[in-house]
């Protein structure tokens, strides 16, 4: 397996193939975007893959015993094992292809996690499995900014001051969660050089996160992607509003959609636009259709704001490297 | 330092520890994935297979992980694709990876690993105790102790020809008693490639393989409307694993030459009075002390126990009841368990509930924390075992033997 498979930049939507891999079967929620990456990681993978899965929404509801909606090869993995699944599956296929004793092709393998298993409990896991030039595989972190399969819990990548079953608004405390979220994907881009492909992307921007996916698996050696997915019950809204909801957090400047290859830094789309000067929204705009945030006072709006404007105006790359050393 | 003699056309004899022995057995076996770890003292399995690779003596896919946990998991995720692997552990580490340990035996993959047995420090220690590896006994994994060096290159080629029998699909741990056989050198026979080929076929996943062309769902949910046909599956697997154990012993020792019974190793016992039983190194000074007893006219034996998974309870019951008492020694501990006893000796108890006469059973913990079992002591627990037998019984069933009190 010294080489990867030709997967071809789709050039819109229209280009993408017509075959499901991920079809029916599966029981997610109505407007599960992470449940749209899933479809559309293996409509841009293609048949020859393997996919890895660690505990999670996309575990759990997706694979009832009897009704698997995978046409490709899937297993579940551990909740932080991510990483270590694909490690395993692809120095497997090496070992055996280059003992000769499985045909040599190139095989797809992707693992996938959420942000509990992917930037919390499988952090050091896929940080191990990035280290790892001689083996093709890619990671994809599918966030809905909580534990949601176990009742929307929050983790390291949920929003300040997001309400969730361990995070609720109370009497005393209004914010429970006071952490910031996470930068997952810019860490580990900063944390393994070698690494040579590592994005972000959203189902909102289907094409953009199609080829996003082709390229991690063509590059060759191991590739990351950090998916923003907005989730109706963990973020309380209407089901009818998910894709808006990810341009949403695009154009307010929260979620950043950028790409890292070879060490080379691009922010995408909408991103790169508001990278040159074109005025954000308001985060309220994208703060006040969630449930999560409706115990926000007109305070708590401003700060998110505030945290917001800061890391456009004073990171070096804003949602990639945070602000250097001032000048003297 | 190795010392080689070379006694046969398909076999050296070279003077090396337990640990050299099994890495060794790797590259003769072909292993395709190995994940490494450090902890002590299993640890130098991996050392040795690191060299091996070095010097273009064993070809696979070597990772040195990040944790125990992904030790474990990656080798899971290469023996699913249906490529041989091995992996290892010891004391917390093995810990560490429980989860992994877990799920391998439900998923049904075969898998061996070496347990260089080590105390479950805090308090800090590095010695040997066998409750690291007996932790998983309940799980469905394979679990056999190794006693020589001799025993650690012999059952690792036992291991993969179980585990990776359709009719098993189950991972198999060897327990190697840290320092005593992980550290120390002994004369071993290390088989030609051709006698290993003849003996230990390649790993077939059949239709349970991972790939494009068999694109199967594995590990799916099944909750409460199917886990527990997939338990007695699991279970049924274990139950066959006793018949495979017997009939790869039995090639082995055609091929082999070597190798005797397949779950016990019995010295001195025909005609002996009291039996002590054990498992693992302490098997050296138990002969030692039985041969010096019997010199002086003791009718005293040993049985080692090999496989302790599947448990070998209908061979127990059929031989433990000819003894007049029969002492039961621990490297582990069980607390607040049925008598305060070790592991070992609540399961032999629990089989010869079935035996038509009660022979008296007492447990003895020694040897915790790589403290070493000596002659004397091994002495003193066939004192108090024929100190049963003679009285027909005894007050106390349990004694901790070289502890300070």
């Amino acid at each position: 397996m010294t080489t990867t498979q030709q997967l071809v930049p789709l050039r819109g939507v229209k280009q993408s193939p017509l075959e499901e891999l991920f079809t029916s079967g599966h029981r997610t929620c109505q407007g599960c975007e992470s449940a749209l990456v899933m479809k559309l990681m293996i409509k841009a993978a293609g048949p020859r893959t393997i996919v890895l899965g660690s505990t999670g929404c996309m575990y759990v509801a997706n694979t009832t015993y009897y009704s698997t909606p995978w046409v490709v090869p899937w297993m579940h993995t551990q909740l932080g094992s991510s990483g270590s699944a694909a490690l395993g599956t692809a120095a497997g296929l090496k070992a055996l292809m280059r003992k000769a004793k499985m045909k040599d092709e190139p095989i797809n393998v992707i693992a996938f996690c959420g942000d509990g298993g992917g930037a919390d409990m499988g952090l050091s896991a896929i940080s191990a499995a990035l280290t790892h030039n001689e083996y093709n595989l890619l990671i994809l972190l599918y966030d809905n900014e909580s534990y949601a399969n176990t009742d929307i819990q929050v983790s390291g990548s949920s929003p300040w001051g997001a309400n969730s079953t361990f995070s609720p608004p109370g009497t005393l405390h209004r914010i429970m969660n006071r952490r910031w979220k996470k930068n997952t994907a810019g860490m580990l881009a900063a944390g393994h050089p070698q690494a040579r492909y590592i994005a972000t992307g959203c189902a909102s921007y289907a094409t953009d996160m199609m080829n996003k996916v082709r390229k991690a698996l063509t590059i060759g050696g191991p590739t990351f992607m950090h998916t923003l997915d907005p989730c109706p019950k963990g973020w309380d809204y209407d089901p009818m509003y998910s894709h808006e909801l990810g341009v949403l957090a695009v154009q307010t400047g929260i979620w950043v959609q950028y790409e890292v290859e070879d060490g080379k830094i691009t922010l995408n789309g909408p991103s790169k636009v508001l990278a040159r000067g074109k005025k954000r929204l308001p985060v309220e705009e994208y703060l006040k259709r969630q449930g999560r945030f409706a115990h926000f006072t007109p305070e708590d709006v401003a700060y998110f704001q505030s945290q917001i404007d800061e890391m456009w105006e004073k990171w070096w790359i804003p949602g990639v490297v945070p602000p250097g050393p001032q000048d003297p | 330092m190795t010392t080689e003699t070379r006694v046969g056309p398909l076999e050296t004899e070279e003077l090396i520890s337990g640990s050299e022995a099994i890495a060794r057995a790797c590259a003769l076996a072909d292993v395709d994935v190995i994940t490494a770890y450090p902890i002590r003292p299993y640890d130098t399995v991996m050392q040795f297979v690191s060299k091996l690779i070095a010097n273009g003596e064993l070809t696979c896919e070597y990772i040195v992980a990040e944790s125990e946990h992904s030790q474990f998991e990656i080798v899971k995720h290469a023996s699913a694709v249906g490529a041989r692997v091995f992996t290892g552990s010891s004391g917390v580490g093995w810990f560490y990876a429980f989860e992994a340990l877990a799920v391998t035996c439900g998923l049904r993959l075969p898998m061996v690993a070496m347990v260089g047995n080590r105390a479950l420090d805090d308090p800090g220690a590095f010695g040997c105790e066998h409750n690291d590896a007996l932790a998983v006994r309940d799980l469905g994994w394979l679990l056999n102790w190794a006693a020589t060096a001799q025993d650690c290159i012999d059952t690792a080629f036992l291991a993969w020809r179980v585990a990776e029998d359709p009719r098993v699909f189950l991972p198999c741990a060897i327990s190697t008693d840290g320092a005593f056989l992980t550290h120390s050198q002994q004369i071993v026979k290390v088989p030609d490639r051709s006698l290993v080929d003849k003996f230990l076929p390649p790993y077939d996943r059949g239709k349970f393989q991972l790939h494009p062309d068999n694109p199967i769902t594995i590990a799916p949910q099944v909750n409460e409307d199917w886990l527990m046909e997939i338990r007695r599956q699991t279970d049924a697997a274990m139950r066959r694993a006793r018949d495979v154990i017997i009939e790869a012993h039995q090639e082995f020792v055609d091929i082999f030459g070597r190798g005797g019974d397949p779950f016990l190793e019995e010295y001195m016992t025909d005609d002996a009075d009291v039996v002590l039983i054990g498992m693992g190194t302490l098997a050296l000074p138990l002969k030692v002390t039985v041969r010096r007893m019997r010199e002086k006219g003791h009718k005293v034996g040993f049985i080692r126990v090999k496989w302790f998974r599947p448990f070998p309870g209908p061979e127990l019951l059929e031989l433990l009841p000819r003894f007049k008492a029969v002492g039961v020694i621990d490297r582990d501990y069980s607390l607040g368990s049925p008598l305060n006893g070790g592991v070992l000796f609540n399961e032999v108890r629990s089989i010869m509930y079935s035996a038509p006469e009660r022979v008296p059973i007492i447990g003895f913990v020694a040897g915790l924390g790589g403290r070493e079992i000596t002659i004397p002591s091994t002495r003193q627990m066939f004192e108090i075992t024929q100190k049963a037998a003679d009285e027909g019984g005894t007050d106390q069933e349990l004694h901790w033997i070289g502890v300070r009190e």
